[in-house]
C-alpha cells in the first residue's frame, strides 16, 4: 500500500497536502484499492465553506458507493475537473493527478486531529 | 470515505462458508475472496472493468462450481419433472438446454434453473448455489419413487468459458467443440474426461458452460489459463456482465415472494401443461399483476444500487432496484426493479432513483441495455 511522506491523514482514508493556507485534498491508495474500479465522483462546488470530517463529496465505483469526509475546515477554492470524464485517475494516480479539491484553510490548528505517514501505516497495520 | 458497501446477495454468516475445487487457485491468483450464497467466492483478481473487458472482447473462465446439478432419470411427465418446472419439456429435442424456473405453491419463484436433456428419458438441472439445497429437497418431493433422482452437485465442478474468442481458444483441445450451437450440449472428451458442456453462459458473449468431475476442476482451470489469452472473472464482473443483459439474479429479481410473472419471465413458463404453481399464475393472470420489472438506464455515470427508491417523474416513490450497476458499454448506470405496476409506464418514460434528497434521473429502457453481445455468433 501506498503511502505519501509529507501528507496528513485521517481514519476515512482521506489525504492532505498542505502549502502555505492551501489544503489539497484526495482519498488514500487503501481507499481507491477498497472501492475498486471509479466510475463517478460528485465534486463539492466552489466557494463552499466544508467543516472538518464532514460530508464533502461522493464516489462511485462499479459495486459501491461511498462518501468522502474533509480532512480540514475551509472554502472550496478549485476542483479537479478532469475527474469529471475520468474519475478512472483517483485509481491510477490517487495521490498526484486523481486529487480531488483545494481548499483554503479556515484553521491551521485542524491539523493535530490528522496523522501523520508513519501514523497512518501504523493505522492501517491495525486494521489488517 | 465511508465503508463501501459491496453488495453481496444472499450471504449466511451462520454458516461456516463452503469452498468449490477452486478455492486454492482463487487464493494462488490472489482474488479479493467474499461470501456469496453460502461460499466463499472470487469478487475479482484484476479488477472488474478488466475482467469486464477479457469477456466482451476476449475469453475469460469463471469458476461456477457452487451451482448445483441434479440427475434424472425417467419420463418427462411420469417422473414428476415436467410438474416441478414451469418451461415445457416433453417437447425439448435431445441434447437441447432450456431455461425456466420452479415455484412454490404460492406462485413464488423457489429458483430459476436450466433443464438439460442428455437423452430422451435422461435430464440434468441446473440450479443456483444457494438455493441447491432446498431445491434437491423440493425435487425429491414431487420426483415420484421409481425415478432416480441424484443430487450430484458435490460431485460436479463448473467453469465458464465466456467470450467472443471462446470457440477459437477451446477448439484446440476440445474436438468437435464449434459444432455446439446456441443452448444446446453434447459430451465431449476433455483431459482425458467424458464431460457434458453446454453453449450456455450468463454474460450475453459466446461462451460455454464445463461441468467437470470435482476434485480434477482444478486441473482443468490450469489448463485453459495455460493460453495467454485466458484471463480469470470473478463474481464482480459476472454481475455488470449480466445485468448490461438485464438478466435476473436469484435473490435480487427472484425470490419465493416474486411471481414469474412480475419478474418479466412469462415466456419461460408453459400455460398448456400442469405445473406447481399454475393456479396462483393464473389467477395473477386474471386479475392483473401488483408490481412489475422495469430496466432503467441512468442519465449520467451515476449508478442505482439495490434497495434505493424508483420515483415516477413527479416524484412520487412508486418501487425499488432489485440490481444496479455501472454499465461500461453505456458509460451510464443500469438497473433493474420493481415497480407498481399500476403506474402502466412504458419504454422512454422519464423516472428516478435514488433517495428524497439526492435522485438520478434514468429512462425506461427494453432489455438487455447492451446489444452488441456475441452469444449467438
Amino acid at each position: 500500500m501506498e503511502i505519501e511522506e509529507h501528507y496528513l491523514y485521517t481514519k476515512e482514508h482521506e489525504w492532505v497536502y498542505i502549502e502555505d493556507n492551501i489544503a489539497t485534498i484526495g482519498i488514500t491508495d487503501y481507499a481507491q484499492e477498497a472501492l475498486g474500479d471509479i466510475t463517478f465522483i460528485e465534486l463539492p462546488e466552489v466557494d463552499n465553506e466544508v467543516e472538518q470530517f464532514e460530508h464533502f463529496c461522493s464516489v462511485e465505483s462499479v459495486k459501491a458507493a461511498s462518501d468522502i469526509f474533509a480532512p480540514m475546515s475551509g472554502k472550496v477554492i478549485e476542483v479537479n475537473a478532469d475527474l469529471e470524464s475520468g474519475p478512472g485517475l483517483i485509481n491510477k494516480s490517487c495521490y498526484e493527478k486523481g486529487w480531488i479539491a483545494k481548499i483554503e484553510i479556515s484553521d491551521q490548528d485542524e491539523t493535530s486531529n490528522l496523522m501523520t505517514h508513519q501514523e497512518y501505516q501504523k493505522y492501517l497495520e491495525s486494521l489488517e | 470515505m465511508s465503508n463501501p458497501q459491496v453488495v453481496q446477495s444472499l450471504s449466511m454468516s451462520e454458516h461456516p462458508l463452503k469452498h468449490t475445487p477452486l478455492y486454492e487457485e482463487h487464493l494462488a491468483l490472489k482474488a479479493r475472496m467474499v461470501p456469496f450464497g453460502g461460499w466463499e467466492m472470487p469478487l475479482q483478481y484484476d479488477g472488474i472493468l478488466t475482467e469486464y473487458e477479457y469477456t466482451r472482447r476476449g475469453v475469460a473462465i469463471f469458476d461456477t462450481s457452487h451451482m448445483g446439478e441434479f440427475m434424472v432419470e425417467g419420463d418427462a411427465v411420469q417422473s414428476g419433472l415436467d410438474r416441478v418446472v414451469t418451461q415445457s419439456i416433453k417437447d425439448m429435442p435431445i441434447k437441447s438446454c432450456r431455461y425456466g424456473t420452479m415455484l412454490n405453491s404460492e406462485g413464488g419463484v423457489m429458483d430459476d434453473l436450466i433443464v438439460f436433456r442428455l437423452a430422451e428419458r435422461k435430464w440434468m438441472i441446473v440450479v443456483n448455489g444457494a438455493t441447491m439445497e432446498k431445491d434437491a429437497q423440493h425435487f425429491s418431493q414431487y420426483i415420484t419413487p421409481k425415478t432416480i433422482f441424484k443430487n450430484i452437485s458435490y460431485q460436479t465442478g463448473k467453469i465458464d468459458v465466456q467470450g467472443p474468442l471462446s470457440r477459437e481458444i477451446l477448439k484446440t483441445f476440445i474436438h468437435g467443440i464449434e459444432k455446439l450451437d446456441y443452448y444446446t450440449l453434447d459430451e465431449f472428451i476433455l483431459l482425458g474426461e467424458k464431460v457434458i458442456i453446454s453453449r450456455t453462459g450468463y454474460t450475453g458473449e459466446l461462451g460455454y458452460e464445463i461441468f467437470f468431475p470435482w476434485e480434477k476442476t482444478a486441473l482443468l482451470w490450469r489448463e485453459l489459463l495455460k493460453n495467454d489469452k485466458v484471463r480469470p472473472a470473478g463474481l464482480g464482473a459476472r454481475d455488470v456482465l449480466r445485468t448490461e443483459m438485464g438478466y435476473s439474479l436469484y435473490g435480487h429479481e427472484l425470490s419465493e415472494t416474486i411471481s414469474p410473472l412480475e419478474a418479466g419471465l412469462e415466456k419461460f413458463i408453459d400455460f398448456q401443461k400442469d405445473f406447481l404453481g399454475k393456479e396462483v399464475l393464473l389467477k395473477q393472470k386474471g386479475q392483473g399483476l401488483k408490481r412489475k420489472i422495469i430496466g432503467f438506464v441512468s442519465e449520467n455515470r451515476r449508478s442505482p444500487r439495490q434497495d434505493y427508491k424508483i420515483f415516477s417523474r413527479d416524484l412520487k416513490e412508486m418501487g425499488v432496484v432489485t440490481s444496479g450497476t455501472f454499465s461500461p458499454s453505456l458509460n451510464r448506470g443500469v438497473g433493474l426493479g420493481f415497480v407498481d405496476a399500476a403506474m402502466n409506464l412504458t419504454s422512454g418514460e422519464k423516472i428516478y432513483f435514488g433517495d428524497e434528497k439526492n435522485a438520478v434521473g434514468c429512462e425506461i429502457t427494453k432489455r438487455p441495455f447492451y446489444k452488441n453481445g456475441s452469444l449467438k455468433n
